[in-house]
C-alpha cells in the first residue's frame, strides 16, 4: 500500500507539472493584463502538433534524443510565435481603446480559442497522432519533473533578477504609471505572452511523449485543469500556479485510487470551490483593491 | 465495428460546418427501374466523403457477391444492384432511399456502414416497406426501426458477453480485470454486458477501474490492476484511449497478451505495431478456418488483388443473404422478401454462420483476432454456432453448393499480411466524432 502511494505521488507530481507549465502561462498573462486568455489552451493543442511534426520529421527512430530535444526547441518557438500572434491579432487593437469593459478582450479569447480549434481541425484533421515513443515513461516521467522544476526556477529569476522581469512587474502593479516610466509596455506584454505559450509549448510536447497524442480537441481537457490550477494557485502568482498545478496532479492520482476515480474532474473543482471559499484569492493570490 | 459511429449523430452538426466545399450536386439517376427479367436491388453507401473508405469496401464485397449471385441466378433472373452515393452525410442517405424506392422501384436495399445513417435509412425503408439489409451498423437501434430493418453483422451490445465468453472459455483466464470510460456509452456498454457474462461463464471480476473518455494518464490504474493479481484484463475502450494505456501498462511490466478489447482497437497503425499479442473483437478475419469464408478470400484476392477487409466480407454476406432470401422467398415481392429474409437459418457467409433471429439481428459468432507483427490474426469465434464453425464441418446451406474444403482446423496461427486493410481505414472516424463531443472549459 506504502509503496503504491508513493508511486502515486510520483505519478502524480508528473502529471501535476505539465498542469503547472501550462498554468503558468494563464497566471502570466493574467497577472499583467488582468485577462483570462482562453487561447492559451490552444496555443498548447498547436505546440503538441508542431512538436508532432518535428519530432517525426527529425527521425525518432534514428535520433531520439536530438528529435526530441530539437523538436521541443522547434515547438517552443512557434508557440512564441502564435502566442504573439494572437496577442498582437486580437488583444492589442482592443487595449488601445480605453473605456472598454474586460468583458469584449475576454469574448475575444473565447473567439480566438474556437478559431484556433477548428483550425486545428482543417489543417490536421481530427485524428488522434500518436507521438513516437522516444524515452521509456518511467524517464520521461522524471525529465518532466526536473525540466519543470529548471523551468520554474529559471522563470524566477527572468522575473526577479532581469529588466523584462522588472518591467513586466511594473505593468502589472499599474500600466499607465508603468508606460510613463518608461517601460516599453507593448513589448513587455508580447514577451509575456511568447514565454507563456513556449512554456506551454514544453508542457504539450513532455505531455504528449508520456501520454501519447496530440489532437485537435485536447486543448479542452489540459486547459481546464491547468486553468482551475492557476485559480487554487492564486491567478496572477508564478508559484501559486506550480503549486496549484501539483494540487491538481496529485488529487487527480489520489482520486484515481478510489472507486470515484471517473469522477475526478468533479472532485478537483469541488477543490477548487473549496480552496476559493476559505481563500478568495487562491492559494498564493494577494489581495488587491478593485479600483473603480 | 461502428458503433462508434453513434458519435456522428452527436457531432452531424460540426461535420457539416466543417465540411466546406461539398457542393450537393443533383441526382445522379442510375437508370434502371424495375425490369421483368432482373432483380433491382438498391444501394446506398458512403463512396465519397470522410467514410468514403468505409464504403469502397463494402460496395467491393457486394460486387463479387452480386457476380458469383449471377452465375446461378435467383430463380432464373439476375439481380442488378444500383449504387448510390450518400457522401457520408445523413441527409443524402435519406433523399437516396427514397429515390431508390420510388423511381428506381427496388425489391430490397442495402446499407451502410455507420449507424447513424442505416437508422434514419432503416425508418424510410420500414414507412415503405421495402427490407433493407445493413451490412456493418453495430448499434442495436438500427434494427429497432421496424419490421423490414435487418443486419448481418453483431451488436455492440453482443460485442461484451462475448469479450466475457472469449476470456473465460477461449483464453481459460479466470482473474479478470476491466478498465474503461464510463462517461462513453459504447465502452460502458460493453462493460456492463462483460460483468453479466463473466460469471456464468466460470470467471470472476476482481478489479474494475473506470475513467472518462479524456483520461490518458493510467499508470496509477494500471498498477492497482497488476497488484490485484489479474490474468487478462478488458479494455472496451477506442484506440485512442488504448495506445496510451499499453504504453504505460508495458512500462509496468503487463505483457499483450493480457489484454482483450472490443472494435473500438482498430482503426490505428500505432496500436496495432506495438500491443504485440493483444486480442480484440472484429466481424472477421481474412484467414478465419471456415469454407464459405476461405472461399470468399479466394475469390475477393483473385477479383481485387488485395486482402478483404472486414468490411468487405460483411457486405458480401448482406448480397448473399439477400439473394439467399430471394432464392426462397414465396412471393417476389418486397414483402415476400422481407419474409424469407426473416426466415434464414445457418446460412453459410464469409463472416460466420447467419441466423436472423426475432429482433432481425443476425444470431452468429463473434471473431477474436490477435495483434501479431503489426497486423491481424483470427484466433477464436465465439457466441452462436461457433463450435460447429471452428469444428470445421460449415453448416449445411439450402442452395450455395459451395466445394467443402471438409476439416478446417479450430485455429490457424498464421498472421495474414494484408489483414489491417479494415482496421487502417477507419482511422479518422472514431476521435473526430469523440474529439469534436469533448466539452469545452
Amino acid at each position: 500500500m506504502l509503496e503504491r502511494l508513493v508511486g502515486v505521488i510520483g505519478t502524480g507530481l508528473a502529471q501535476g507539472s505539465m498542469i503547472a507549465l501550462v498554468a503558468l502561462g494563464y497566471s502570466m498573462v493574467y497577472g499583467i493584463l488582468k485577462l483570462i486568455n482562453f487561447a492559451h489552451s490552444e496555443v498548447f493543442m498547436m505546440s503538441a502538433f508542431a512538436g508532432f511534426f518535428f519530432i517525426s520529421f527529425l527521425g525518432a527512430e534514428n535520433a531520439p534524443i536530438v528529435a526530441g530535444v530539437f523538436g521541443t526547441l522547434g515547438a517552443m518557438a512557434l508557440a512564441a510565435l502564435l502566442g504573439a500572434l494572437v496577442e498582437r491579432v486580437a488583444y492589442a487593437p482592443l487595449r488601445t481603446r480605453r473605456g472598454e469593459s474586460r468583458i469584449a478582450p475576454l469574448v475575444t479569447a473565447l473567439g480566438m480559442s474556437v478559431l484556433l480549434t477548428n483550425l486545428a481541425q482543417l489543417l490536421f484533421t481530427a485524428k488522434y497522432r500518436s507521438y513516437p515513443q522516444i524515452i521509456p515513461i518511467g524517464r520521461t516521467r522524471l525529465i518532466i519533473v526536473v525540466t519543470a522544476v529548471l523551468t520554474m526556477i529559471g522563470l524566477q529569476v527572468l522575473v526577479h533578477r532581469t529588466w523584462f522581469g522588472k518591467s513586466m512587474r511594473a505593468l502589472s502593479m499599474n500600466e499607465d504609471a508603468a508606460r510613463l516610466m518608461g517601460v516599453r509596455t507593448g513589448r513587455a506584454i508580447s514577451l509575456t505572452f511568447m514565454v507563456g505559450s513556449a512554456l506551454a509549448a514544453l508542457g504539450a510536447v513532455l505531455y504528449c511523449l508520456d501520454q501519447s497524442q496530440a489532437y485537435p480537441m485536447m486543448g479542452a481537457t489540459i486547459g481546464t485543469r491547468a486553468f482551475v490550477a492557476a485559480v487554487i494557485g492564486g491567478i496572477g502568482s508564478i508559484p501559486g500556479a506550480m503549486l496549484g498545478g501539483l494540487f491538481i496532479g496529485l488529487l487527480g492520482e489520489l482520486t484515481k485510487m478510489t472507486p470515484y476515480s471517473s469522477l475526478q474532474d468533479v472532485i478537483i473543482f469541488i477543490a477548487l470551490v473549496g480552496v476559493l471559499l476559505v481563500k478568495p484569492s487562491g492559494l498564493m493570490g494577494r489581495v488587491t483593491i478593485e479600483k473603480v | 465495428m461502428f458503433g462508434r459511429r453513434r458519435f456522428l449523430e452527436g457531432t452531424a452538426g460540426i461535420g457539416v460546418t466543417l465540411t466546406v466545399g461539398a457542393a450537393t450536386s443533383g441526382c445522379g439517376s442510375s437508370g434502371g427501374g424495375a425490369s421483368a427479367n432482373e432483380w433491382v436491388v438498391g444501394s446506398y453507401l458512403s463512396l465519397t466523403g470522410e467514410q468514403s473508405k468505409f464504403g469502397e469496401d463494402t460496395k467491393r464485397g457486394i460486387e463479387l457477391a452480386i457476380e458469383e449471385i449471377n452465375a446461378n441466378p435467383p430463380k432464373g433472373k439476375k439481380i442488378k444492384v444500383l449504387f448510390e452515393d450518400n457522401k457520408s452525410k445523413v441527409e443524402e442517405a435519406t433523399q437516396k432511399v427514397q429515390q431508390l424506392i420510388d423511381r428506381d422501384k427496388v425489391v430490397a436495399v442495402l446499407g451502410e456502414i455507420a449507424s447513424s445513417i442505416s437508422k434514419p435509412a432503416a425508418i424510410i425503408c420500414n414507412q415503405k416497406k421495402v427490407p433493407m439489409i445493413t451490412p456493418s451498423s453495430t448499434h442495436p437501434d438500427v434494427t429497432k426501426t421496424g419490421e423490414y430493418a435487418f443486419r448481418v453483422c453483431f451488436t455492440d451490445d453482443f460485442q461484451g458477453k462475448a469479450g466475457a465468453d472469449f476470456c473465460v472459455k477461449s483464453l481459460g483466464k479466470k482473474k479478470v480485470g476491466i478498465m474503461y470510460a464510463e462517461n462513453d456509452l459504447y465502452s460502458q456498454g460493453l462493460a456492463a454486458e462483460f460483468k453479466k457474462a463473466v460469471g456464468p461463464a466460470g470467471g470472476e471480476v476482481v478489479i474494475e477501474k473506470k475513467f472518462t473518455d479524456t483520461e490518458t494518464n493510467f499508470t496509477t490504474y494500471i498498477k492497482e490492476v497488476k497488484d490485484a493479481g489479474v490474468e487478462v484484463i478488458y479494455c472496451p475502450i477506442y484506440y485512442n484511449q488504448m495506445t496510451p494505456l499499453w504504453r504505460q501498462a508495458k512500462a509496468e511490466g503487463l505483457t499483450g497478451d493480457m489484454f482483450v478489447g472490443g472494435d473500438g482497437w482498430s482503426g490505428d497503425d500505432t496500436l496495432l505495431k506495438e500491443l504485440e499479442g493483444g486480442f480484440f473483437t472484429d466481424h472477421y478475419a481474412p484467414d478465419v478456418p471456415w469454407a464459405a469464408g476461405k472461399k470468399f478470400v479466394e475469390a475477393f484476392k483473385k477479383k481485387f488483388n488485395q486482402a478483404p477487409s472486414s468490411l468487405a466480407a460483411c457486405g458480401y454476406d448482406a448480397a448473399m443473404v439477400l439473394a439467399d432470401a430471394i432464392k426462397r422467398a414465396k412471393e417476389d415481392t418486397p414483402k415476400g422478401i422481407r419474409d424469407a429474409i426473416a426466415e434464414t437459418k445457418e446460412y453459410a457467409g464469409a463472416t460466420g454462420s447467419i441466423t436472423i433471429n426475432k429482433d432481425r439481428n443476425a444470431d452468429k459468432a463473434i471473431v477474436f483476432v490477435q495483434i501479431k507483427g503489426g497486423t491481424t490474426a483470427y484466433k477464436a469465434a465465439v457466441g452462436p454456432g461457433a463450435e460447429k464453425l471452428t469444428e470445421g464441418a460449415p453448416p449445411p446451406t439450402p442452395e450455395t453448393a459451395k466445394p467443402d474444403d471438409s476439416a478446417a482446423p479450430a485455429a490457424s496461427g498464421s498472421a495474414a499480411p494484408d489483414a489491417s486493410a479494415a482496421a487502417a481505414g477507419s482511422a479518422s472516424a472514431a476521435p473526430a466524432a469523440s474529439a469534436s463531443a469533448a466539452p469545452k472549459p
